[in-house]
């Protein structure tokens, strides 16, 4: 096997924890890899990572290089780069990999203007062609259409949104290597001075979303959705308007402005559907909307609707839940 | 006086694609298109810092002809001075030719503290050119700027990161992303509307760059990436059963295709 069949995946850490997403990637990876014949690779950068970097093999990686200097606590874009990229030029891989995270959205164009290389952002899928070309397959115009993007040159570097796969299981019988690598690194010129949890729900990780909008007549009546939400073991999300009258929280709002999501059921209580709101959830598993008006558009993409008064049907809904899931 | 400068990009909407009945769309004629949205944050970051401390705004469009109208709009809104990127050589351009194109011209406009990104373009949808410019550049970036605390000599600036917020101090010269939370963008006034229509637009071709760029990297040509084609995602395999009713009768139908469909299963009472 030639050496330039590489895969190579960015693990990302937070407090020396390999993070899910890691293992999405690996999975993705994994699935090229058994096409195309390639060598899986894991890089992690951080610190006291010792026993964590097994995990990644454990999960797919063939090797992991293992980079651990106390600067890699914390995200630093610039000495990031410089590690990955004189690994990359070392390695020659096809295919670089990383999450469509906040991490992954900083570091990958940084990668990918030092190597002058080709970058596809927030992709939904990968996939290779029968004569191996790797097709990037990514949504644009808010998600409204989906781009099928090719690269001319090595290597391919993409990142790859959340949920867009599944991790696979975790196998302690895997063998693979862990090989401890020298951190190269610059004084760095961003500091961090604090750090804060930016609010306690992630909409992004749930997989049960009960949102909220218009149809909804005042603040106060936020209160059965939250009472559904508990009902059914998920968090609330919200649409724009409600977001914008301050009845909620930002860190609700799903949609193209707000956050992205994937749950395994997203509940759409007086919802209309407008495409900047479906841009953010229209991937879900399945989708229930409770809407009056039988055209409003989030209708054609539910898996269950149901034409009615969110007053009647929420309160409903959940004494129905209650009777059959105790 | 601190040199600021803005790139902002022309963007179309969906109206623009034209699908065929596979779902395979084009992108027709793109003229009159309007400033992307999120660029707008920007430009409102550089406006108040121009307000506060006095600065310099230079705004930077790469795009066909039809973008000076933005750049002209952008001077409405507190701008001081408008470069059109704008060449045959530069069609075609991926995130990499567009943000060493724009990484070039900065090189040539000289002495500059900040640069500030939309978080990104609502057609491409990615958010890449920001921190690709800051590499050319060999510049720091701090990306996802959800707020500015200080200016001055340092910068304090509050930045989204996966969950956590991270306030962070850096110097100039320094790019930046921001988020569409940091400010409400300012509408122009009549006033400035009408003066921004005699505004100057310097336009820059190729030829223009020559002493800071390698021309292969413009374009087509210095595009790694294309676009092979482009489709509607399908919504298919949603099962689409819809009941009528507000009634505990027609929510008790509904629950048991839930329950039939295995759905409450997931459900778990906190
Ligand atoms: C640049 C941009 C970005 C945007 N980003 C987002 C975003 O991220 N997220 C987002 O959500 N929006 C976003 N929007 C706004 C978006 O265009 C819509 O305005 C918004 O999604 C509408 O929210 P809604 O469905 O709650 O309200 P509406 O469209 O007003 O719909 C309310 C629905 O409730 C139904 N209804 C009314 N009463 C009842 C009742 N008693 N029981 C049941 N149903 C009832 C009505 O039939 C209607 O369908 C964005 C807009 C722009 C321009
Ligand atoms: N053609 C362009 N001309 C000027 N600025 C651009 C252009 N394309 C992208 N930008 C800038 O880069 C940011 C991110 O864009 P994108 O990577 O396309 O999502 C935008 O918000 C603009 O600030």
């Amino acid at each position: 096997m030639t050496n330039n069949k590489n895969i190579i995946i960015i693990a990302e850490q937070q407090n020396s924890k390999i993070k899910s997403i890691s293992y999405e990637l690996l999975s993705k990876g994994k699935d090229i890899a058994e096409k195309t014949g390639a060598d899986l690779f894991a890089v992690l950068l951080g610190e006291q990572l010792d026993n964590e970097a097994n995990e990644l093999i454990y999960y797919g990686a063939d090797k992991v290089f293992l980079y651990q200097h106390s600067s890699f606590r914390d995200f630093d874009p610039q000495n990031f780069k410089l590690n990955i990229v004189n690994l990359v030029q070392e390695q020659k891989p096809d295919l670089l990999l990383l999450g469509a995270s906040h991490l992954g959205r900083s570091l990958a164009p940084r990668l990918a203007a030092a190597l002058q290389a080709g970058l596809s952002a927030d992709c939904v899928g990968i996939e290779v062609d029968d004569e191996g070309n790797i097709i990037q397959i990514r949504p644009a115009f808010s998600g409204s259409v989906l781009a099928y993007v090719k690269t001319k040159t090595k290597p391919v570097i993409a990142t790859l949104r959340y949920k867009s796969t599944q991790s696979r299981k975790r196998d302690t019988s895997r063998k693979g290597e862990v090989i401890t690598r020298e951190a190269e690194t610059i004084p760095s010129l961003i500091t961090i001075l604090r750090k804060q949890k930016s609010g306690d729900i992630n909409l992004t990780e749930a997989d049960i979303i009960v949102s909220g909008g218009r149809g909804f007549k005042k603040a106060d009546d936020l209160s059965i959705l939250a009472e559904l939400a508990k009902t059914c073991g998920g968090v609330i999300g919200a649409s724009r308007p409600l977001v914008d009258d301050g009845w909620i929280g930002k860190e609700h709002q799903v949609g193209f402005s707000g956050n992205t999501v994937k749950p395994k059921v997203y509940i759409a209580c007086g919802i209309s559907g407008s495409s900047q709101h479906l841009a953010g959830m229209r991937r879900s598993d399945i989708i229930i909307a409770i809407n009056t008006d039988p055209s409003a558009p989030i209708f054609k993409i539910a898996d269950y609707g149901i034409v009615g008064d969110l007053y009647e049907i929420v309160p409903n809904l959940i004494s129905e839940i209650k009777g059959r899931i105790l | 006086m601190l040199k600021i400068i803005v790139p902002i990009k022309q963007v179309v909407d969906l109206s623009h694609i034209k699908f065929d009945d596979d779902g395979v769309g084009t992108i027709e004629n793109t003229t009159g298109g309007e400033i992307n949205p999120f660029d707008l944050n920007a430009l409102e970051v550089a406006v108040q810092i121009k307000d506060k401390l006095g600065a310099t705004i230079n705004v930077i469009s790469m795009g066909e002809q039809g973008a000076d109208s933005i750049l002209k709009d952008a001077i409405a809104r507190g701008a001081t001075e408008a470069f059109l990127l704008e060449d045959s050589a530069f069609k075609d351009s991926d995130t990499l030719a567009t943000s060493y194109t724009i990484a070039s011209t900065i090189r040539k406009m000289g002495d500059f503290d900040l640069i500030v990104c939309g978080e990104k373009s609502v057609d491409g949808d990615t958010g890449q050119v920001g921190p690709e410019i800051a590499e050319h550049l060999g510049i720091p970036h701090v990306a996802y700027v959800s707020k500015i605390e200080e200016i001055g000599e340092k910068l304090v600036l509050v930045s989204d990161m996966d969950g956590e917020q991270h306030t962070v101090e850096c110097s100039f010269p320094i790019l930046l992303t921001v988020t569409k939370n940091i400010n409400t963008p300012r509408l122009p006034s009549l006033r400035d509307k009408l003066n921004s229509r005699k505004a100057k637009v310097e336009i820059w071709h190729s030829d223009d760059l020559i002493s800071e760029a390698n021309i292969n990297r413009f374009g087509n040509a210095g595009s790694p990436t294309f676009v092979d084609k482009i489709t509607l995602p399908s919504e298919g395999g949603r099962k689409g059963k819809t009941f009528k009713g507000s009634d505990l009768e027609t929510v008790k139908e509904l629950t048991n295709e839930l329950e039939k469909d295995e759905i409450l299963k997931g459900f778990s009472t906190k």
